[in-house]
């Protein structure tokens, strides 16, 4: 399984991301930059967190027009995998591959801990080593989490289980909508998220929760 | 090269939550100003275009709020030619 890393002016998750796939898959992800419009033939492309373009307008909104976007949109028409977190997941809503729209957080503070996770649905792409309802450790760090989308889109992608994480246990950070912390399209290969899983997958992070996302989407053994 | 000036504002919708609206709302309570009812805050552009054509300058204009300048799941926009 190939993977790409997209990599923009301002991210600063990238290399995380890029250790977490290279550890988990046991090989290195391409990476591809803002002004590339050829995505080489990978299975999965991760848009990392970070402040890309200084969070400039709105976040993830200048990102969202780049010309790599364009090519990620293309790969995401063909049923490539996709995974936003933080300010990738911003970047997602920001270019229409999601629905909805990330806000600042309710407490109008940066939050930076750990949350509690439900998996909302296990049978996604992303989600299917993960137990239907179950609970994992995630650490959050975002300003602009707090996710947003019109009665009628939040009745949509409720009843279509497009809500893949929920913050569970009273750890919602952002005051997100129906505690949404990831959402796949409704063709279920485009996830978003706004906590790090990439940030708790060896015993040194001092967890493991964080990688049965990637080894669903890897397709690699647990 | 003649000119065209024009305003952009963008504020968030009816019904959109607005967190730093409520902060400057309870702000200008603080300082002593009293009856401030709702306070919503957003965002405005001044933006100059090359030209004359002031229906194309507008019809542009609307054109990059859809595109960039707006986020139309959470804002309205509005356009005006000075």
């Amino acid at each position: 399984m190939k993977s790409a890393v997209v990599v923009l002016p301002g991210l600063n998750r990238d290399r995380d991301m890029i250790a977490a796939l290279t550890k988990i898959s046991g090989t290195a992800p391409v990476t591809i930059w803002e002004t590339d419009t050829d995505i080489p033939d990978v299975d999965l492309i991760v848009i990392p967190g970070g402040f890309s373009y200084g969070d400039y307008l709105r976040c993830g909104a200048i990102a969202a027009r780049m010309p790599v976007m364009r090519a990620v949109a293309e790969k995401a028409a063909k049923g490539v995998q996709v995974i936003g977190v933080c300010n990738g997941f911003q970047i997602l809503v920001e270019s229409g591959l999601l629905p909805g729209a990330l806000m600042r957080n309710t407490s109008l503070k940066f939050v930076c801990r750990e949350v509690k996770l439900q998996v909302a649905n296990a049978n996604t792409a992303f989600t299917h080593r993960y137990k239907p309802g179950q609970i994992i450790r995630c650490p959050v760090a975002h300003h602009d989490g707090n996710y947003f989308a019109d009665a009628e889109t939040l009745a949509r992608i409720e009843g279509q289980g497009q809500v893949v994480f929920r913050y569970a246990e009273g750890t919602n950070p952002n005051g997100a909508i129906n505690d949404i912390a990831g959402i796949v399209n409704d063709k279920g290969n485009v996830l978003g998220l706004m906590p790090h899983p990439e940030n708790l997958i060896e015993p040194a992070h001092g967890g493991t929760d964080g990688r049965g996302l990637f080894e669903s989407a890897l397709g690699v053994a647990a | 090269m003649p000119v065209i000036k024009a305003r952009v504002t963008v504020t968030l919708k009816n019904g959109v939550l607005d967190p730093q609206g409520k902060a400057i709302e309870h702000a200008l309570g603080s300082l002593g100003f009293e009856g401030v009812g709702q306070v919503r805050q957003g965002k405005v552009f001044d933006i100059e275009i090359e030209g004359t054509d002031a229906a194309k300058a507008e019809a542009d204009l609307n054109a990059m709020c859809d595109k960039l300048l707006a986020n139309t799941v959470i804002e309205n926009y509005s356009v005006s030619i000075t």
